[in-house]
């Protein structure tokens, strides 16, 4: 339903149906090759210093299957929601224009309306029921312009309409924002929420498997099976495999799922015991502690577990190891000095040194570019909080606040959010929170849920 | 008549595996006594006397093997049911043996001795309030505290294997300091007799 009007602003690209198909079980799909650029005319903008306030209804089902009446609902609310969780713009909420007349074209959207209600912008959409599953149309429009400045169309599969909101999302970002939005990106993270156990000596001890879900909890699914212990969950830069520590053999050892291909590989064949594997940034590399040589210690390996190098030596603990951005240095904790602090480390063992001040800290995970920030666990009481040190001033902050136990952040890819562990639900939950504390959700309710990991 | 008799010789077969059954709960061990002994064997001869407690500073002789050997004769699950392996227990934050764990570890070395083809594994358990990452390496630690200390007292090394669960499975899920103290452990399991 291209109209003579909307047809000089929107260039159609086409999501191929099976990709979205698949989407559920793939990583996002590619950008769009570059020929298929869409028309962008211009950038929507807010008062003077004051983000440009937003409005996203639901999308207009121009046929009546439930289906398509679902993605539409859907599609708009996490739309909304995406959009919102940036804080690129004021999100005006959804219920203050429930009583705006949906439009399918330029010539009926009312402006006045949107004017009213206070809108710099306003994200109109369509979804249409084609052979292939359905067919999406996308404009923003400038209020004030009243202009169609950025249009798209989607076609593939009904069955996850959300997939369609997150690319758009993050298309919207990219174009008007030059912003990288984390709406395709997934979490992974430990969970016993299938309640399964196993009777071991003296007690029965709960199955722990490795999870993944979309950035904001949706659509979890199980990536292990063996019904053991298995933990620490970290993404390849890809998205398309997951290292982890696994209890299959009975004794802690890497492992790599390769979510997609359903294979696995075991790149320390076996040798010691291994734990806490996080990949390189270009995928390529492994650092993880083994106790190999008796003590807990930092190694690097290749992915196939060639070239083994040992970075630590001491006879204290060393453990949970992070990569830099660059994949140059590698944060980690030790008790090398009585207590357990962060430390950081050329990738080629030059160059330790102490960066926490801490009574007990734990678990850094350093920040994408522009940033150059370590976040991590430091014990602030009877529990633990996360705290970010900025490693060019030396200055660390606190962003909870003793709110339960927060453990575990990890970094999303555009360094604007953590994922972490809490206990202030009761048991222990993931949650996100932005770089300055605020924003924070609660994203898993069924069992306990812990050690998250952002995909790129 | 037949049936009759046949239901009667169930009957009796039933209460004999029941009072059997009744009879194979091992009494109540007291905890801070050395290798407890436990009795079994229903219908068997009555249980022999607990044993004196050792002398722990005496160099440990490996005692010959009783009449009636009523712990190596336990299934292996009957064994790590009530283990003559006792636990030790750690500090906060400390992975080391304390004297009360080498007490607990120079017994176990002794009933180690005595079933020397024993495999046994020690692991190295951690309270809640460590991180969950740090908590691996520190259980991994008092498993091979507790490791290195009986390979002292003479046991061999590849009789002993470690692994640290961290504090992925606290034996008392409660938040207070009686769980975390027992939850803090070297927990010894015999896995192959």
């Amino acid at each position: 339903m291209i109209t003579n009007a909307s047809r000089y602003h929107v260039v159609v690209f086409t999501l191929v149906a099976a990709c979205a198909v698949v989407a559920a079980q793939q990583p996002p799909p590619p950008a769009p090759p570059a020929q298929q650029t869409v028309v962008d005319i211009g950038k929507l903008t807010g008062d003077a210093g004051t983000p440009p306030r937003l409005a996203v209804p639901d999308l207009l089902a121009l046929s009546t299957d439930r289906e398509t009446v679902e993605a539409a609902k859907t599609i708009g609310e996490v739309l909304w929601a995406d959009l919102n969780f940036e804080r690129e713009f004021y999100m005006i909420p959804r219920d203050t224009y429930k009583s705006i007349p949906a439009a399918a074209t330029i010539d009926t959207v009312p402006f006045d309306r949107w004017r009213e209600l206070g809108a710099d912008g306003v994200v109109i959409g369509t979804v249409q029921k084609v052979a292939t599953g359905i067919r999406i149309e996308l404009r923003l429009y400038n209020v004030r312009g009243r202009q169609s400045i950025y249009g798209r169309e989607y076609t593939g599969s009904a069955a996850n309409p959300r997939i369609y909101a997150h690319t758009m999302s993050d298309e919207l970002h990219d174009s008007q924002r030059k912003l990288r939005g984390v709406a395709r990106t997934k979490l992974s993270f430990v969970s016993d929420r299938n309640r399964e156990s196993v009777l071991a000596t003296v007690e029965k001890r709960e199955v722990k498997e490795i999870y993944v879900s979309d950035y904001d909890g949706a659509n979890p699914r199980r990536i292990t099976i063996n019904r053991t212990m298995n933990l620490f969950p970290n993404w390849s830069p890809d998205g398309r495999s997951i290292v982890y520590t696994s209890y299959r053999s009975g004794v802690p050892d890497v492992l790599i799922s390769n979510i997609f291909a359903g294979t696995m590989e075991t790149p320390t064949k076996g040798v010691g015991q291994n734990w806490l594997p996080v990949f390189s940034p270009d995928g390529s590399r492994l650092a993880f502690i083994s106790n190999r040589d008796g003590n807990s210690e930092i190694y690097v390996m290749n992915r196939d577990g060639s070239n083994l190098m040992r970075l630590t030596n001491n006879q204290t603990i060393d453990s949970t190891p992070t990569w830099s951005p660059s994949g140059t240095q590698i944060a980690f904790t030790s008790e090398r000095s009585g207590s357990p602090q962060i430390y950081v480390i050329g990738a080629d063992g030059s160059g330790l040194r102490r960066v926490s001040s801490e009574s007990f800290a734990d678990r850094a995970t350093w920040s994408p570019a522009p940033f150059n920030e370590i976040a991590f666990a430091a014990r602030t009481g009877p529990g633990f909080d996360i705290k970010i040190l900025n490693i060019g001033t030396g200055e660390t902050r606190q962003i909870t606040f003793g709110e339960g136990s927060n453990e575990s952040p990890a970094w999303s890819p555009n360094g604007r959010h953590l994922a972490f562990m809490s206990t202030r639900a009761g048991r222990s939950q993931i949650f996100t929170v932005d770089r300055d504390g605020k924003n924070l959700r609660q994203l898993t309710r069924d069992g306990n849920n812990t050690t998250p990991a952002w995909s790129q | 008549m037949r049936r009759e008799v046949k239901a009667q010789i169930i009957l009796v077969l039933l209460l004999t595996v029941l009072v059997g059954g009744c009879s194979k709960k091992t009494p109540p061990v007291a905890r801070p006594m050395p290798p407890p002994m436990p009795t079994n064997t229903g219908g068997g001869p009555p249980p022999a006397p607990p044993e004196p407690p050792r002398p722990i500073a005496e160099p440990i002789e490996v005692p010959p093997l009783p009449p009636e050997d009523t712990v190596g004769s336990r299934s292996l699950d009957d064994l790590n049911r009530d283990s003559p392996l006792r636990p030790l227990y750690f500090g906060l934050d400390s992975a080391d043996v304390d004297a009360a764990g080498q007490q607990v570890l120079q017994a176990n070395a002794s009933v180690m001795k005595k079933y020397p083809t024993w495999q046994v594994t020690i692991e190295g358990h951690c309270d809640e309030r460590g991180t969950a990452e740090y908590n691996l390496a520190l259980g991994e630690r008092r498993a091979l505290s507790a490791k290195n200390y009986l390979v002292s007292l003479g046991i061999p090394a590849d009789q002993v294997r470690t692994v640290s669960y961290g504090k992925e499975f606290p034996f008392d899920a409660a938040h207070e300091d009686s769980a975390w103290s027992k939850n803090r452990r070297a927990h010894f399991v015999i896995t192959a007799k």
